[in-house]
């Protein structure tokens, strides 16, 4: 990466970074002062960079063209970003608002403890997916890893496929939907009966992340709510 | 934190490019592992009845035509010495036991980094980028290399801390992550008459898979024994004179991502270390999940 800071290429209303002669910081500066008006960015051979489009607070298109590593858009807030790769460790964590679509598979940590917006991966997420997440909606076309939705909060997790070991450990009011099959179930997980109303959240989840499935075969976990109390007949054994 | 960086190359014509190949990817680690690198490289073998020694001689001047001279007076008049700044490779027909007894008790100042029909082990404090060029990484030559650029947590920055370790002959290891119970692990090996060099976590684990197989585990029931008897968070990556391997713990707290193509497998802590290789963009990549073990053949 070059350490010179060089200006963006602007046409219109549209600005492309080449991270391989322009420096992140450059491009994140610009997303956070300089637009003026453009509506749409583009990131050429981002490389795995860390920190891809962090913090950005406008209702832009951002499109990154390769993988990206560490947090990528985290605490974006209205910005519509698409990540034409594979995502390193804690995507769109601390995410407020807008989307971030990440075509191919996510490293751990994706979603952590971000308030909404919706977070879709098309592939694989790696372990802790969605931890303490906090009102975000997340869709996973593939399937998630160990420890996924542990102690999450609010929001909705929708996983195409399968999910590792102990999902939903520790839920709190999180809705997680799931289509494969499930390794195990955290600590006061549970399945309950699928309603209309959850129909339609996966029909419409699925829909905004352009994934098709059938919503009929979605199961519902969330929380038991037997933590919520301390139980001293308990013996410590959830 | 730390990084590493593995690299096997699956065409013979390639093992010419090894080194060049697998640079960036060492210095595109240098963020989580900037004060000390190392490499292991599994070169063409030497004869049979000969082995190879990496030696490190310390920050001060070393007299190397005295040893060498001493080399062939004492371990036989057929043995070799290649210098590359203070590192050095001995190759010797004489025994590895005896050859280390000599040097330990001779010349004290030399460490013995390694030993095999096989491997060549350089290692040092400094930026990754700096290390590379102290010992000319760009022109290893070999099946594949394993190699590692520090970031200290828990043991002092010096040559002999840095990775990789080895124990026994033609293998290796380098961790990123911590173990919880090093300490445990040595009380266990010592009084069985392993001797340990540093005060490193690293060194234990790999002391004891180097231990589990001396026992007769293949490497793949050493690292399962590990999974019980290693405590902490690790991405192992690990050498034999014909083999790659990966494992990371169960909580996956450490990174690790595969980039294969007809051509290589590269392993590295993170992607932006893979970049620049030639045709990535139609590479396989793919993260390791925790507590599977992952093998390549060279």
């Amino acid at each position: 990466m070059a350490g010179l800071a060089q200006a963006p290429q602007i046409a219109a209303d549209s600005a492309t970074f080449d991270l391989s002669r322009q420096a992140l910081r450059d491009l994140n500066q610009f997303l956070h002062t300089g637009l003026g008006g453009v509506k749409k960015v583009k990131v050429l051979n981002p490389d795995g960079a860390h920190n891809i489009a962090v913090g950005v607070d406008a209702p832009i298109d951002i499109e990154v063209d390769g993988h990206a590593g560490y947090y990528a858009g985290g605490m974006n807030k209205l910005a519509r970003i698409l990540i034409r790769g594979n995502a390193g460790p804690g995507l769109a964590e601390g995410m407020t608002s807008g989307t971030v679509h990440v075509k191919g598979f996510a490293s751990v940590s994706a979603g952590a403890a971000a308030h909404g917006g919706l977070l879709v991966v098309e592939g694989d997420t790696s372990l802790r997916c969605g931890i303490s997440m906090k009102g975000i909606d997340i869709v996973v076309g593939g399937s998630v890893g160990d420890f996924s939705a542990f102690m999450a909060q609010a929001g909705r997790l929708v996983i195409c496929g399968n999910a590792g070991d102990a999902l939903g450990d520790s839920l709190y009011e999180a809705v997680i939907y799931v289509r494969g099959k499930v390794k195990s179930l955290g600590a006061d997980a549970g399945e309950e009966p699928m309603k209309e109303a959850d129909y339609a959240a996966v029909a419409d989840l699925l829909g905004r992340a352009g994934l098709r499935h059938d919503p009929k075969q979605f199961r519902r976990i969330a929380s038991k709510r037997e933590l919520y109390h301390w139980n001293a007949d308990a013996n410590q054994e959830y | 934190m730390c990084g590493i960086v593995g690299l096997l190359v699956k065409k013979p014509e390639l093992r010419e490019q090894l080194g060049e190949l697998m640079l960036p990817m060492l210095i595109g680690m240098t963020e989580r592992g900037p004060d000390s690198a190392g490499m292991a490289v599994f070169t063409a073998p030497v004869a049979d009845d000969r082995r190879k020694l990496s030696l490190y001689s310390g920050t001060g001047t070393f007299d190397w035509t005295a040893f060498e001279n001493a080399a062939r007076a004492t371990l036989g008049a057929e043995t070799i010495l290649n210098v590359q700044a203070n590192h050095g490779v001995l190759e010797t027909a004489a025994p590895v036991a005896g050859a280390r007894q000599w040097i330990r008790a001779e010349f004290p100042g030399l460490h013995v980094l390694s030993a095999g029909q096989y491997i060549d082990l350089y290692k040092d404090i400094g930026a990754p980028a700096e290390v590379a060029d102290r010992y000319d990484f760009r022109q290893l030559k070999g099946s594949h290399l394993v190699g590692h650029t520090r970031m200290a947590t828990e043991s002092a920055v010096t040559p002999d801390r840095a990775h990789p370790f080895t124990a026994g002959e033609d293998w290796c290891l380098v961790h990123n992550g911590s173990l919880s119970n090093p300490y445990q692990i040595r009380r266990k090996l010592e009084p069985l008459g392993i001797e340990f060099e540093t005060d490193n976590d690293t060194e234990a684990a790999c002391r004891y898979f180097e231990w589990r197989m001396r026992e007769g585990d293949n490497l793949e029931a050493a690292i399962r024994s590990g999974f019980e008897e290693l405590d902490g968070f690790y991405t192992f990556l690990m050498g034999t004179r014909d083999e790659l391997a990966l494992v990371r713990d169960a909580f996956a707290c450490k990174p690790a991502i595969i980039a294969e193509t007809d051509d290589y497998v590269a392993i590295s802590s993170e992607f932006r270390s893979l970049a620049k290789l030639p045709d990535i963009k139609n590479a396989k990549i793919f993260e390791p999940v925790p507590e599977e073990i992952y093998v390549w053949r060279a």
